[in-house]
């Protein structure tokens, strides 16, 4: 029992906790602006990549480069919406979608050019996991990346239940036509939107860069994952995306536990979990566990 | 201000949506306390004026003055800030927010710095909603819903307060109520431009009415004048002798 604890369900949570970072800002652009955003697993390297160079530059622990991170991937999103996206909001909403593959794919040329292609990591040596009750062994970073999920949780909670904007951000995701009726300005709504979810994704960034290593496809590889998680928690609910993200990445990993003395499913396909998850979503509960919009 | 002073003027208006005409050279006006109220057959344009008027489709010549200032190049969202605030006939209310948030909604654009004093007047209004504001609006009736609309609207303190068809779908229960109700926001000093499909209920409680056919103006006068009016009973209130 403490080998599945130990070795896949806090993996799992922890796994867990990057694509429910992630899934926040799909589920919220999907909600706000009506389109899925196939370039946001790549607004996630982008993250891990300006921590990488904070962390060369300044020597700092790669936890405490968030801030820069945040910042620049901010910076990167409102641009990429100005230059990319608003001009096409007014068209039919797949010229957004096929525009986001095309940001993706500049955005991950633009890291190859100035990063370079070798994979990257923010501190050598190893870490030697912390031991409670002289069974449960948790990583110290496991545990750093869990506390700012949960902390995460409760701060973006209280943001869109009690603010002004977190509000606004609701009710343009409800109707934003009804919102403009009633004043609201849409567009400072969806920067507002773009804010959180670059800030998130970019934190993921920086924990799977912590986690594994810092790579060109490391937020691209776990888009599946992402949309996947958004899907189960419904789509425009932020909440939902991210115990949807939860779910995901413990079923990812517990589902490799050898029951019988043989894994329920090789490791090497369990991220296929994420698909056959959302397939099974799409068709039985479109509007997902928090009954969000349905596609 | 007096009395008769003109809170909206609406000057041969040609609008419609994209490049489709709809309402060709309308002309109506709202009066300060008044309740305008616009009828019609189904197609004659009466949505579609009430939208020009809150800048919500195309409008291709013309003028909307409100307050002496035109508004025709306005956007929707600065609207309310000017003091009129409209209520959709469908799709009225933010489903997945509570009562209180929807109300709440109404006064962020209106910048009004006594909500709870206004909160107190909606719930003065509307008594049924007091005991549901935690509840998601989606899960209220539609005559709930309506209440919830008008409220929000209200909440922004209003000077004009644009209705599209408040009383659509709602049972003949809630019909008086709503028409009862619109007369007490009147009488706070609200104007009311209305669109109207139970136009015999309405012309009662109009103190202008403006019948619209094919984008077109086709009688105006106070609603007593076209409840007795042969030919607009006879085309447009099922004929029968004015009640």
């Amino acid at each position: 029992m403490i080998d599945f604890i130990n070795y896949y369900l806090i993996p799992g949570v922890t796994l867990g906790s990057i694509y429910a970072l992630g899934a926040v800002g799909i589920s919220m652009i999907f909600g706000i602006l009506r389109f899925a955003h196939f370039a946001h697993g790549d607004l996630m390297t982008v993250g891990a990549y300006a921590a990488l160079t904070t962390v060369w530059v300044t020597g700092l622990p790669a936890l405490a480069t968030i801030p820069v991170a945040i910042a620049v991937t901010c910076i990167v999103a409102l641009l990429m919406d100005k230059w990319f996206y608003k001009p096409l909001r007014a068209l039919p909403t797949i010229y957004t979608v096929i525009a986001s593959f095309g940001v993706a794919m500049l955005l991950r040329s633009s890291i190859q050019l100035i990063w370079g292609t070798d994979s990257q990591v923010y501190f050598t040596g190893f870490q030697k996991p912390m031991i409670f009750f002289d069974t449960l062994r948790i990583a110290s970073r496991h545990i750093q990346f869990i506390v700012f999920t949960v902390l995460i949780a409760f701060a973006l909670h209280y943001f869109l239940n009690k603010t002004r904007t977190g509000k606004s951000m609701r009710a343009v995701a409800d109707d934003p036509e009804l919102a403009s009726i009633c004043g609201l300005k849409t567009e400072t709504v969806i920067r507002a939107t773009w804010i959180i979810g670059a800030a998130l994704t970019a934190i993921a960034g920086i924990f799977v860069g912590l986690d594994t290593d810092v790579h060109t496809n490391l937020g691209w590889n776990l888009l599946l994952p992402m949309f996947a998680a958004a899907l189960l928690g419904g789509i425009g609910k932020p909440m939902g995306a991210m115990v949807g993200g939860l779910i995901i990445g413990i079923a990812e990993e517990i589902c490799t536990y050898p029951i019988f003395g043989e894994s329920l499913i090789e490791p090497s396909y369990k991220s296929a979990v994420a698909f056959v998850l959302m397939v099974i979503i799409l068709i039985f509960r479109p509007q997902g566990l928090f009954k969000g919009r349905l596609l | 201000m007096t009395q008769d002073t003109k809170i909206l003027d609406v000057q041969n208006l040609i609008a419609g949506y994209g490049k489709t005409r709809i309402l060709e050279q309308v002309n109506i006006e709202a009066h300060l306390n008044k309740v305008a109220v616009i009828v019609g057959p189904n197609g004659a344009g009466k949505s579609t004026l009430l939208k020009a008027v809150f800048r919500l489709n195309q409008c291709f010549s013309g003028d909307i003055i409100y307050n002496q200032q035109s508004i025709i190049n306005h956007e929707t969202d600065s609207l309310v800030s000017l003091g009129i605030a409209c209520v959709p006939q469908t799709q009225n209310i933010f489903p997945s927010l509570s009562v209180m948030e929807n109300l709440e909604i109404g006064t962020y654009a209106a910048n009004n710095p006594n909500v709870a004093q206004t909160l107190e007047h909606v719930l003065g209004l509307f008594p049924d909603l007091a005991a549901k504001l935690n509840q998601p609006a989606g899960e209220l009736s539609g005559g709930q819903r309506q209440m919830v609309a008008i409220g929000r609207a209200l909440m922004s303190k209003p000077k004009l307060l644009l209705l599209d068809e408040p009383t659509a779908g709602l049972s003949p229960a809630y019909l008086e109520v709503i028409f009862d109700l619109i007369l007490q926001i009147r009488d706070t000093g609200v104007s009311v431009l209305m669109v109207e499909q139970n136009a015999k209920q309405a012309l009662r409680i109009a103190d202008t009415d403006y019948v619209l056919v094919n984008g077109e103006n086709a009688f105006s006068g106070s609603g007593k004048e076209l409840l007795a009016n042969d030919e607009v009973r006879r085309s447009f209130l099922g004929g029968g002798a004015p009640q």
